[in-house]
């Protein structure tokens, strides 16, 4: 082997890694300089081509962002001058040719101007003015560093649909001035909702994912615990990244166990807790802490802690259903629903009996818009079961068994039925 | 006198033809020239493709905001406004303040710069003066 493989394969590895961890920096400070996100796109693009030519022959630079950054402001130099039909070009060659003529990159070692970049580039991405899958795929594009074609497979679209879904995107954002900034202080806890909710999304496709896919899109979920990440580093004081965080990181502790060989879902209680990633709980929990600690209470931080209950317990008796059952109260009155109130039946039912869970359920069995809710009946049924009323419980567990689509749920509640007897 | 307004509906087309249309701006600018000496024009703008549209609505206090026009069947074109905002954000705002925003849907559609008409015509081979521009809005 000579030295020149070496160095090629040096290269390449200083090019992907700078790809992995400095790319979204460098775009989101790029955009703000060129004021347009496909033309920084494109040429940091090209300052990444570049690269692998350029430090092959000069050798890796120090400060490989400072490099792209600068190379990537010559490439959309380079193309505003070729291209006539971009808007208020004059204004934004001068002010590039005027950056440009500044020494080095001073930007990249002010920590703020970085942060505040990013900033704006995640508010941009998760902006409501653009369709959901697009605020997804924008956001996994520009600062999770994946490609078109890894986000295409992730949410099992074909590549060409998933790219004109971002160019289409991007063209919005630039046609509707979509602002590149971080929204005044009166918007920020609605907008700031709005991107955690894009994370979280990206974090289900991926958490949702069955076996056969799961090598595709489990990858999702690490993105989204990155992103997490990068919230947390970001906006520190704001609780509901915290508990976002919290929350996914425990849920993901606990993915290896919770299919089991054959592909059947397995129910927390009954999971193979060796299988747990015990330091990604212990992780979890301390973001909880953070996110407890700031006194503000918001729907993922109280998911996170229910969620942290029912891990923490060595089995479901002794899981503390009262304190649950609280939580799942906290959560309804921030955000009213049926699926939060039958929760919260159920932990009432294990806490203090089934009659009072039971109770419950009254005004949720009444209300015609449930009446095909599969979970419901089966949780009734549950419920009637615990109190000894077979009859009825075999009634609802027969109800939710002809609701069902989905083979391994009907067998699991065909178990549950015949158990009865 | 009375004042009409003159509603433009289009399909979307090839980039090919679309730059046929687009050298067509001459024949515009005489027009709109014309006009105004009569006296007849009031304004005339050019919007940016719907893809760039996005629909607010105010239903139970909450305000929605929708990519996309908002394209209820029933829902027909009462009135229009035209601001001048810094940004999207700005003009969604100002869009919520609407008093008929209850009922209706807003649809808020960036206009094309005049100049950014001209350029398109030119890049697409039109030969225009650069004063055309006073004539296209």
């Amino acid at each position: 082997m000579n030295g020149g493989v070496e160095r090629t394969d040096r290269v390449e590895t200083a090019v992907a890694h700078a790809f992995r961890d400095e790319r979204a920096i460098v775009l989101a400070t790029l955009i703000r300089q060129v004021g347009d996100f496909q033309l920084a796109e494109d040429a940091v693009q090209d300052a990444f081509e570049a690269a692998v030519t350029v430090w092959r022959r000069r050798g890796v630079p120090a400060n490989p962002g400072a490099w792209l950054t600068t190379a990537a402001r010559r490439r959309a130099i380079d193309r505003l001058r070729r291209d006539r039909s971009v808007a208020a070009r004059a204004e934004r060659l001068a002010e590039l040719t005027r950056l440009d003529a500044q020494h080095e990159e001073p930007s990249m070692d002010v920590e703020h101007t970085i942060v505040d970049d990013r900033l704006r580039l995640i508010f941009t991405c998760c902006h409501p003015a653009l369709a959901m899958p697009a605020r997804v795929a924008l956001t996994l594009r520009a600062l999770g560093g994946m490609t078109t074609g890894e986000i295409a497979r992730a949410f099992l679209v074909a590549e060409p649909t998933m790219g004109k879904r971002i160019v289409r995107a991007k063209r919005k954002i630039a046609d509707a001035h979509i602002p590149y900034r971080v929204p005044p202080d009166e918007e920020l806890p609605d907008r700031m909702r709005g991107v955690l909710r894009v994370v979280y999304l990206i974090f289900n496709e991926g958490y949702a994912a069955t076996e056969g896919d799961r090598l595709v899109r489990g990858e999702l979920c690490d993105e989204a615990i990155r992103l997490g990440a990068l919230l947390c580093r970001l906006m520190p004081d704001d609780a509901e990244v915290w508990g976002l965080m919290a929350l996914m990181l425990l849920h993901d502790a606990r993915r290896a166990a919770r299919v089991d060989a054959s592909g059947r879902y397995v129910a927390l209680d009954e999971q193979d807790r060796s299988l747990w990633d015990h330091g990604r709980i212990r992780d979890g929990l301390a973001k909880l802490e953070r996110a407890v600690r700031l006194r503000r209470p918001g729907e993922y931080q109280l998911q996170a802690a229910i969620t942290a209950l029912q891990i923490q317990a060595p089995d479901a008796d002794a899981t503390d259903w009262a304190q649950i059952a609280e939580l799942y109260g906290a959560l309804g009155r921030l955000n009213p629903s049926p699926v939060i109130e039958l929760n919260r039946a159920v932990a009432v039912g294990l806490a203090d009996g089934p009659a009072a869970g039971l109770a419950l359920l009254e005004p949720l069995l009444a209300d015609p818009a449930l009446e095909r809710y599969q979970p419901l009946h089966a949780a009734h049924a549950e419920l009637l079961g615990r109190a000894g009323d077979t009859a009825g419980a075999a009634r609802a567990y027969q109800r939710a068994i002809a609701l069902t689509a989905n083979a391994v749920e009907r067998a699991e509640l065909e178990r549950r039925l015949s158990a009865l007897r | 006198m009375a004042q009409y307004m003159m509603l433009v509906y289009e399909a979307e087309v090839d980039p090919a033809v679309q730059d046929e249309r687009e050298r067509k701006l001459p024949m515009f600018v005489e027009l709109h020239r014309s006009l105004r000496e009569a006296g007849l024009l009031v304004g005339v703008r050019r919007l940016r493709s719907v893809e760039s549209a996005t629909s607010v609505r105010v239903r139970d206090g909450e305000t929605e905001i929708t990519d996309g026009p908002f394209a209820v069947t029933k829902e027909v074109l009462a009135g229009y406004y035209i601001l001048e905002c810094a940004d999207l954000d700005e003009a969604l705002k100002h869009a919520a303040r609407l008093p008929m925003v209850g009922w209706a849907t807003i649809e808020v559609r960036p206009v094309m710069p005049a100049d950014e008409w001209l350029n398109r015509a030119r890049a697409a081979g039109a030969e225009l003066p650069d004063e055309a521009v006073n004539d296209l809005v």
